[in-house]
């Protein structure tokens, strides 16, 4: 079947398989490797990108399905120079990665989050991210990081 | 991991729904997939039509009927969470809603997917229960009304009809006190054991993972109605109940726990 979507601001469209989840799309047809497979089983959000601007698990979702809608990938969150999302930016300045297995899909949770919720404090980041595992930091920098971006990314969004 | 080869079919009605499903041998309604694709890609699932209903128009929303609360079948976990309405009239559903797996869960997984899934370890349809919601099926022969009590009939089965499509469920106002208990050990985990109570004059409770439906403490419900102590009635939590053993719990362990989360939610009733 014929899928069209588009995907950080452009229209992409390719034939596929109906059974084609939507990471597969994002990966292996439109060659966007940011986007992470890790468990397979919708459970550790490294998959995660927004659809019409809300988190999903990519691997969860056909691409049949999200076929006329708008998906926002890792790859479309720096300005076309180079320069980085206020989000991105955060992460780096607060160490909130260190293997990055984790990093796409932590990122696009904190975007879909921070775009729901005006004032976050602590505890409604940790909740909000516990769809999203990483096994590396611990979670307090990028807690902290997505604080940071809160405030810098204001009436931004 | 994918799924097996099907076909993939979105419809813009009901109608059209309902006539796919009645001359298809093997298909299946797609809601919000947040059941059903990962069954399918365990290939425990592996059904040769996927019937998409998610861009039938007008069938999300939640709004005052009848003296009810009516809730379209493809209302997502997330617009329960944050729907005003739903928290004055009937705040358990926004509470429990909140619960279900993680946010990025709630933006696809549906009212009408969960209910029409049938899974015994599943919160809202427990809360459904609890609150004797309606549900409005449509099929070939037009529309019909399921009590709650009558919906959930097996393991991953209900009332409805390979053909039928569920267009709505019906709650009752009214149910303003409520207690909401869910026992995980990790973030984002189904809960060993799920208890909602809510009250309205009467107590009613519904469980979640206690048996391969979700259930209604029948026997607590028959001791508070008449006149035992909340700690009397939640020794009975367990009487006549059969709960699954699994990695998480055994059925001893779930009997306990039920005992335990009733007591709290009797109390916090008030
Ligand atoms: C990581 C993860 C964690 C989760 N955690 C929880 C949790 O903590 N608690 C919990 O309760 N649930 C949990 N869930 C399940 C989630 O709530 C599902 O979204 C929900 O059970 C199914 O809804 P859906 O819209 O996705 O249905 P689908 O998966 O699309 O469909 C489920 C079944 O219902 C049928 N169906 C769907 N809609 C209709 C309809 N309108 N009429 C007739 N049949 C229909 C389908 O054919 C299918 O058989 C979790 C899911 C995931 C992936
Ligand atoms: S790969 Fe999708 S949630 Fe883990
Ligand atoms: S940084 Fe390694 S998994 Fe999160």
């Amino acid at each position: 079947m014929r899928v069209e979507m588009k995907v950080n601001g452009v229209t992409r469209s390719a034939e596929v398989e109906d059974r084609t989840l939507l990471v597969h799309f994002i990966r292996d047809v439109l060659g966007l490797t940011g986007t992470n497979v890790g468990c397979d089983t919708s459970s550790c959000g490294a998959c995660t990108v927004l659809v019409n601007g809300e988190s999903v698990k990519s691997c969860t979702v056909l691409a049949a399905q999200v076929s006329g809608e708008e998906v926002t990938t890792i790859e479309g969150l720096a300005e076309p120079d180079g320069t980085l999302h206020p989000l991105q930016r955060a992460f780096q300045d607060n160490h909130a990665l260190q293997c990055g297995y984790c990093t796409p899909g932590m990122v696009m949770a904190s975007l879909s989050l921070i775009n729901e919720h005006p004032n976050l404090d602590e505890k409604a980041v940790r909740e909000g991210l516990e769809g999203n595992l990483c096994r590396c930091t611990g979670y307090h920098n990028i807690v902290k990081a997505v604080l940071a971006a809160q405030g810098e990314m204001g009436a931004k969004l | 991991m994918f799924p097996s080869k099907f076909e993939y079919r979105r419809v813009a009605s009901v109608d059209e729904a309902v006539s796919i499903l009645s001359q298809e041998e093997d298909a299946k309604i797609l809601a919000g997939g947040h059941s059903l694709i990962p069954l399918m890609k365990l290939r425990l699932a592996s059904p040769e039509l996927l019937v998409d209903i998610t861009k039938i128009e007008n069938m999300s929303y939640i709004r005052e009927d009848d003296g009810e609360i009516a809730i379209g079948a493809l209302t997502r976990h997330h617009a329960l969470e944050t729907s005003e309405l739903l928290a004055r009239e009937v705040p358990v559903l926004p509470a429990v809603a909140a619960t279900v797996g993680d946010p990025a869960v709630r933006h696809c997984g549906t009212l009408g997917g969960t209910a029409s899934h049938g899974d015994g370890a599943s919160d809202l349809p427990a809360a459904l229960l609890a609150l004797d919601a309606t549900f409005v099926a449509k099929g070939p022969k037009g529309e019909r009304r399921i009590a709650a009590k009558d919906f959930f009939t097996g393991f991953l089965e209900t009332a409805l009809a390979p053909f039928e499509v569920l267009t709505e469920i019906r709650v009752p106002k009214g149910y303003r006190s409520y207690s909401f208990q869910k026992f995980n050990r990790r973030a984002q985990d189904w809960a060993i054991v799920g208890v909602v109570a809510v009250r309205n004059g009467t107590t009613n409770i519904g469980y979640v993972n206690m048996g391969v439906t979700p259930l209604r403490a029948t026997a607590v419900e028959q001791q508070l109605a008449s006149g035992a102590s909340d700690d009397d009635a939640a020794a009975a939590a367990a009487a006549g109940l059969t709960p699954p053993s699994d990695i998480n719990g055994s059925s001893e362990y779930r009997a306990h726990l039920a005992g335990v989360l009733v007591r709290r939610a009797l109390s916090e009733l008030g």
